[in-house]
């Protein structure tokens, strides 16, 4: 049974967002039993609806609402408009992912402590770490069905793995393996094992990956708990005289506005609409938006240090066909700053079709220097990199001062600059990216630029002090009691991990939490 | 077998290699060019310009295949992708950056870009201008014009959607064999 509540019915926690962060939360929350209502920008689309097709998928899915860009980063110049390639979607980018789901290494928790000060870098340590977050992890990880966790076999390697494991065996790796997956490789949780399809990035066909679209959300709603409203943008949260949060003012599919009340509002819009939100909401109480008192929403914007190397070999490779992130090659993740950084990466396998490898293998390139490398798309290899890239606070989420998007409200700027360590590990990746695939044979290899920004994080980051962040280690804010930040944009530091678990495992947290606290009455 | 675009100009018979050769006033750089038309020199495909001149299309077809030359992609892909352009809104641009460009051909010397018989000498024009409007119009709309026509696909190996097959799980996905 669907929930509908009523919008003068102030006693629902309020989410705005359904993915990865605010997803779960509704579930985990429907499930202690408390009144959820969650507004989702996007639509509703689910297995069947998913097309199997780049660019008609990006369509379908892609958030595509006014945003601009500056800074040094190569995004800024390749793809000014599109600073991230993320979904508005009921699910949000759940839908998107590729399912990587590795735990934080112990030292990424405190990066300020094992670091050092790094100059230009506004590192802080987490108010969390490893030991506390280990329960949430598992949690997370048999909520996802994660692969080479609990009794779950790994997957079996394609072809595009086969030629990075030969290739990272041959200059000695050892962590190379085909990974650990949100994508069963047996079926689990009512949902398939993975038919090797590929289009994992256009939404699974099959189920096999898990995304709240069509797990949590349903779960959530099947309690009685809650109500997703989609297609209904959020676009200010008021407050009362007290200074607490009273429920957020949202345009429906019609551009209607609502005001829904709400006992706690919870914030899940991805690292990028999150702070806008927040600052959209300023008022003469809180002049500099809501939350930040502490000067930091929107600061700190980071996306992970990323490049992909393609390598061309003399056979056959067929990358697109299976698993897009089938395999990593984990010994680089480590911490060691006599390779010239700190922090570290890791390399994943990646896969483009031809439409989007031409859009992305060298954005702008032209010429036979570009068109003999696509003509050798059918003998080339992918791997992707995810790296830590460092905090600054000038690499931020700001409201523009010209552009607007579709409700007339400011639209986001995202400012980028390549940190100097964030360019070390870029080309040290790269370098040894290249050094795998001539390792298994290439004839030609590619350092790709980055894609738009999928892994966005930081921009409402969780602090000990409230002076140096947002949040608390609940992700709670430390202005305002009932309001929440649920996504990634609570992270305090990246670490070289794919985000998403860390986000579930931090959702699934907090409402307990939440939920802890409204019983106590505490909220 | 002749390729006719439907929709466009008065005739939808299929062209004959000899009317074609009929009806052409120039053959130049692989193709023909005619009265509203231009046509492979073989009749494998013809197009009908409605709103370009028809040396103005000759002369983009051109430059899109100079732009992304794919020596095993035909022509009439290259057509396809700038195809869209021949329209009463696009020409005016379209005649502009032409125009343009012919203007360089003449600058080095030549008789106008489709008459540069080498494709370094035509790419090094593109060079020249390849940070203008115009030129980042074609290469843009070539990116999704050229490369997202499922029929070209094949071309480079890509086979697209395999889930109306069933995937690949049982049909090669680990199939490599050379390693």
């Amino acid at each position: 049974m669907v929930a509908k509540f009523d919008l003068n019915d102030d006693s629902v926690v309020l989410i705005i967002g359904t993915g990865s962060g605010g997803g779960v939360l509704a579930n985990e929350l429907a499930q202690r039993g408390v009144k959820v209502v969650s507004l989702e920008a996007g639509g509703r689309y689910l297995p069947e609806d998913y097309l199997n097709d780049e660019w008609d998928s990006f369509g379908q899915l892609a958030w595509l609402d006014n945003r601009t860009t500056s800074g040094d980063w190569r995004v800024a110049k390749d793809f000014s408009g599109l600073p991230a390639w993320i979904v508005k979607a009921v699910g949000g980018t759940s839908i998107h992912w590729a399912g990587a789901s590795l735990r934080f290494q112990e030292h990424e928790w405190k990066a300020r402590t094992n670091y050092g000060q790094v100059g230009g870098a506004n590192l802080l340590d987490w108010p969390i770490d490893g030991a506390e977050m280990a329960p949430w992890y598992d949690l997370a990880e048999a909520k996802l069905g994660v692969t080479r966790t609990g009794d779950r076999p790994g997957l079996p390697g394609n072809n595009n793995y086969k030629v990075l494991e030969k290739g990272a065996l041959a200059l000695g790796y050892k962590e190379v393996s085909t990974g650990r997956m949100a994508i069963n490789s047996v079926d689990y949780d009512d949902r398939l094992a993975c038919q090797q399809t590929g289009f994992c990035f256009q939404g699974c066909k099959w189920g096999a990956k898990w995304s709240a679209a069509y797990t949590d959300i349903p779960k959530g709603e099947a309690t009685g708990n809650l109500e997703v409203r989609e297609r209904c943008h959020a676009l200010k949260i008021e407050h009362d005289d007290t200074g607490r949060v009273t429920g957020v003012l949202y345009a429906d599919k019609d551009g209607n506005q609502h005001f829904q009340k709400a006992r706690v509002v919870c914030v899940a819009g991805n690292s990028i609409e999150s702070p806008r939100i927040l600052l959209n909401s300023a008022s003469a109480m809180f002049p500099d938006g809501l939350a930040n008192s502490s000067g930091q929403v929107g600061r700190n914007y980071m996306r992970h240090v990323t490049g992909s190397v393609y390598g061309v070999f003399e056979k056959p490779v067929k990358m697109w066909r299976g698993t897009t992130m089938a395999g990593i090659v984990q010994d680089e993740a480590r911490l060691d700053p006599s390779r010239g950084f700190v922090g570290g990466y890791e390399l994943e396998t990646l896969a483009l079709g031809l439409p989007f490898m031409a859009a992305f293998l060298d954005p702008g390139g032209w010429g036979r220097s570009f068109t003999s490398a696509l003509d050798g798309y059918e003998n080339m290899a992918g791997m992707w990199i995810v790296g830590e890239d460092m905090p600054q606070e000038t690499n931020r989420i700001t409201l523009s001062a010209t552009a607007t998007d579709q409700f007339g409200l400011p639209a986001p700027n995202v400012h980028f600059d390549d940190h100097p360590n964030d360019v070390a590990m870029r080309n040290h990746a790269y370098a040894l990216g290249e050094a795998i695939y001539r390792a298994a044979g290439a004839t030609r290899t590619f350092p790709t630029p980055p894609y738009p920004s999928t892994h966005n994080l930081g921009t409402n980051r969780m602090s000990e002090n409230p002076r140096d962040g947002v949040v608390n280690k609940h992700g709670q804010s430390h202005d305002i009691a009932n309001l929440f930040v649920s996504d990634g944009s609570q992270f305090t530091s990246g670490a070289a991990e794919n985000p998403t678990l860390t986000i579930v495992a931090l959702a699934i947290r907090q409402a307990e939490f939440i939920a802890g606290e409204l019983s106590r009455q505490n909220l | 077998m002749t390729t006719q675009y439907e929709g466009r100009g008065p005739s939808r018979q299929t062209l004959t290699r000899r009317q074609l050769i009929s009806r052409s006033f120039a053959a130049t750089a692989g193709m023909i060019v005619g009265a509203g038309f231009v046509a492979a020199p073989d009749a494998a495909w013809a197009y009908e310009a409605t709103a370009l001149k028809p040396e103005t299309m000759a002369t983009l077809i051109r430059m899109a295949r100079d732009i992304y030359p794919h020596d095993r992609i035909a022509d009439e892909f290259y057509v396809i992708a700038v195809k869209g352009y021949d329209t009463p809104e696009a020409a005016p641009g379209i005649e502009a950056g032409i125009a343009a460009l012919n203007a360089a051909a003449e600058g080095a010397g030549h008789a106008n870009y489709l008459a540069i018989g080498w494709e370094d000498d035509r790419v090094a024009l593109l060079r020249a201008m390849e940070n203008s409007a115009f030129f980042q119009q074609i290469r843009g709309g070539l990116v999704t014009g050229l490369y997202n026509q499922k029929a070209v696909w094949p071309l480079f190996g890509y086979e697209g959607e395999s889930f109306s097959q069933g995937g690949y799980l049982h049909r090669g996905f680990d199939d490599i064999n050379w390693l």
